[in-house]
C-alpha cells in the first residue's frame, strides 16, 4: 500500500514546488490585464521589452553579474586550489560563515563598511559597490563547487608534472586547471545566477545609478504586480533555469 | 631581530605559489566580510546619530534593548514562524526524500526537480505566490467565479502566507540532507526487519527513522536558520502587519535610523545561527570546504 502512496505524495510535493511558477508563466500569456483568461497573446512581453526602466535595470543587472562572475570565479577557483593544496582553517571557516550568514545581515555589514570608507574618501554607492558585495557572497559558492571537483582529481598527475620539471604555476595552469574547466564553468554559471537574482544585499548597497532588475521587480511586486511583471518573471525563471541546468550538468560530468 | 625573522617568514611564505592562490580570496574575505562584521560589532557599543550613522560615545544600551519585551516578542514570533515552517518542511520533505532515495531510476532528475526552483530567482517565485493569493489573484478569482465565496478571502499578508512562502523556499534545505542519509542506509537492515516480521510502517518507524536522525537534524537546522534570517518572504507575503526579525533589522537601517541597535540585532541573529549550526551539524559542515 505504502509503495503506491509514496509516489503520490512525492508528486503532490513536486506540484507544490512547481505549480505556482507554471501558473504564472501561463498567465503571462493571457491577453487580459485581469486574472480572467481571455486568450493567448505576447503583448505583455512586448510591453515589458519596451519598458525603458525595466530594460535599463536589466542591462545594469547583466553588467553587474558579468563582472561579479568574472572576479568571484577567478578568486574562488584559485582559493579552492590553494585550500586543496594546503588546508587553511581561517579561510574555510570564513567561507562557511559567509555561506550561513543571513543575507540581510551581510547586506547591512557591507553597507556599514561602504559608508565608513566613503565618509573618509567622499565616494558614493553605485555599480562598483554592488559588484564588490556580489563577489563577497559568490566566492564561497565557487569554492564549494570547484573543491568538490578537486577532491576527485588524482594528485599524482600534478606530482608527475612537478617531477618532470614544471614549476608550481605551470603544473597548476597546464595540468590541474584544464581538468577543472567543467567545475569552473559550473561555478561561473552558479555565481552569475546568484548575482543576477540577488535583491536583499543589492538593495542595501546600491546607489542611484545602479538599480537592478530584481529591485525594479520588487518595487512592482510591492505595488501588487502587473502582467508585465508576470512576463519578465517568466523570462527570468526560464533563463536562469537553463543556466542552472547547464551548471548541474557540468558538475556531474 | 625577532621582527626580522617574522618578516623573513612572511616573505618566504608569500613567495610560495600556494600562498598566492589563497591570497586574493583571503583579501576579499577580510575586506568584504570580516571587517564589515567587525565594524558592526564596533557600532553596537556606540550611540545612534540623529540622521542615521553613529556617534562615537560608548554605551551598552543597544545590547540591553534586545531583552525589551517589544523586540523579544518579535524574536519569539520569528522563532515560532521558523519552527512551524521547519516542521512542515520535515513533513513534506521526509516522504519526498524517501521516494527519491528508493527510486530505481531517474534519481538525478528527481533531485534536479527539487534543486531547480531553489536556485532560480527567489524573488520571482515569491511573486508567483502573490499572483496566486492576492485579493484579485487566481485563487480568489476562481473561487468567486464558481460562487463558492462572495468576498475575496484574505489569503495574503498574514503569518499563514509567510509560513507557506518559507516552506516553499527552503524545502530543498530539508530534502537534500535527508536524501543523503536515507540513500546511505544499508538495505539489508530493512530486509532483516521484514524477515523478522516487521510491517513496512514498523520498519519505517523503528529502523529507517532512527537511522536518518543525523539527516533530520541537519535538515531542520538548515531550514530553521534560513527561516530565522529570511527577509524577502516575510516582507512580500507578510506585508506590514507581520514584522519578523529580518524586517526589524532592515528597519533600523532605513526608517528607524538606529544603526547601533540594528547592528546589535544583526550580530545576535548571526550568533544564534552559528550556534544552532554548530549544535545541529557540528564540524561535519566542514566537508563542504
Amino acid at each position: 500500500m505504502k509503495t503506491r502512496l509514496l509516489p503520490l505524495y512525492a508528486a503532490a510535493v513536486y506540484l507544490f514546488l512547481h505549480l505556482p511558477m507554471l501558473v504564472l508563466a501561463v498567465f503571462s500569456l493571457n491577453s487580459s490585464r485581469f486574472t480572467v483568461w481571455e486568450g493567448i497573446s505576447l503583448k505583455w512581453y512586448r510591453a515589458a521589452l519596451a519598458d525603458q526602466q525595466l530594460m535599463e535595470a536589466t542591462s545594469n543587472s547583466l553588467a553587474i553579474a558579468f563582472a561579479a562572475t568574472l572576479i568571484s570565479t577567478t578568486v574562488g577557483t584559485l582559493c579552492a586550489y590553494g585550500l586543496w593544496r594546503r588546508h587553511s582553517g581561517w579561510i574555510s571557516g570564513s567561507l562557511v560563515l559567509s555561506l550561513v550568514t543571513p543575507e540581510i545581515v551581510m547586506g547591512i555589514a557591507l553597507l556599514a563598511l561602504f559608508q565608513w570608507v566613503f565618509r573618509n574618501l567622499g565616494a558614493h554607492l553605485g555599480m562598483h559597490t554592488v559588484i564588490l558585495a556580489h563577489v563577497s557572497f559568490c566566492i564561497a559558492y565557487v569554492v564549494v563547487v570547484v573543491l568538490a571537483r578537486l577532491r576527485t582529481f588524482d594528485r599524482s598527475l600534478e606530482e608527475a608534472a612537478l617531477d618532470l620539471g614544471a614549476s608550481e604555476w605551470q603544473a597548476f595552469l597546464r595540468v590541474t586547471l584544464p581538468s577543472l574547466y567543467p567545475a569552473v564553468g559550473a561555478a561561473a554559471l552558479l555565481a552569475f545566477t546568484l548575482s543576477f537574482d540577488d535583491y536583499v544585499i543589492t538593495s542595501l548597497v546600491s546607489g542611484v545609478d545602479s538599480e537592478t532588475l530584481p529591485m525594479v521587480l520588487y518595487a512592482m511586486a510591492r505595488r501588487g504586480g502587473n502582467p508585465e511583471v508576470n512576463a519578465i518573471s517568466t523570462l527570468i525563471v526560464f533563463g536562469l533555469g537553463v543556466l542552472i541546468l547547464a551548471s548541474e550538468r557540468l558538475q556531474t560530468r | 631581530m625577532c621582527g626580522g625573522t617574522i618578516m623573513m617568514n612572511w616573505r618566504s611564505r608569500l613567495a610560495e605559489p600556494r600562498s598566492l592562490f589563497l591570497a586574493p580570496a583571503g583579501l576579499f574575505l577580510v575586506a568584504l566580510f570580516l571587517v564589515p562584521l567587525a565594524i558592526l560589532l564596533y557600532y553596537t557599543f556606540l550611540q545612534r546619530g540623529a540622521y542615521g550613522g553613529v556617534l562615537p560615545a560608548f554605551t551598552l544600551e543597544n545590547w540591553q534593548r534586545l531583552v525589551d519585551p517589544l523586540y523579544a516578542g518579535i524574536l519569539y514570533r520569528t522563532s515560532l514562524v521558523a519552527l512551524v515552517s521547519t516542521l512542515i518542511c520535515l513533513l513534506l520533505g521526509f516522504p519526498l526524500a524517501l521516494f527519491i532515495a528508493r527510486a530505481e531510476r531517474h534519481r538525478n532528475l528527481y533531485l534536479h526537480l527539487v534543486m531547480l526552483p531553489f536556485w532560480t530567482s527567489f524573488l520571482v517565485r515569491t511573486y508567483a505566490w502573490m499572483f496566486l493569493l492576492r485579493d484579485t489573484g487566481l485563487v480568489n478569482t476562481v473561487l468567486q467565479a464558481t460562487g463558492i465565496i462572495k468576498e475575496p478571502l484574505p489569503l495574503l499578508y498574514n503569518y499563514g502566507a509567510v509560513v507557506l512562502g518559507l516552506v516553499y523556499g527552503y524545502l530543498p534545505f530539508m530534502v537534500l540532507p535527508l536524501y543523503a542519509t536515507l540513500e546511505r542506509i544499508d538495505k539489508s537492515l530493512l530486509d532483516a526487519a521484514a524477515d523478522l516480521g516487521a510491517k513496512p510502517l514498523q520498519t519505517l518507524w523503528r529502523v529507517t527513522l532512527p537511522l536518518s536522525a543525523p539527516g533530520i537534524a541537519a535538515g531542520c537546522v538548515l531550514v530553521f536558520i534560513a527561516c530565522l534570517g529570511a527577509y524577502l518572504t516575510p516582507d512580500l507575503l507578510g506585508g506590514g502587519k507581520t514584522i519578523l526579525a529580518g524586517t526589524l533589522i532592515q528597519n533600523q537601517f532605513t526608517n528607524a535610523r538606529d544603526w547601533p541597535f540594528g547592528a546589535a540585532l544583526s550580530l545576535s541573529m548571526m550568533a544564534l545561527v552559528v550556534g544552532m549550526l554548530y549544535a545541529g551539524i557540528g564540524r561535519r559542515k566542514e566537508r563542504l570546504l
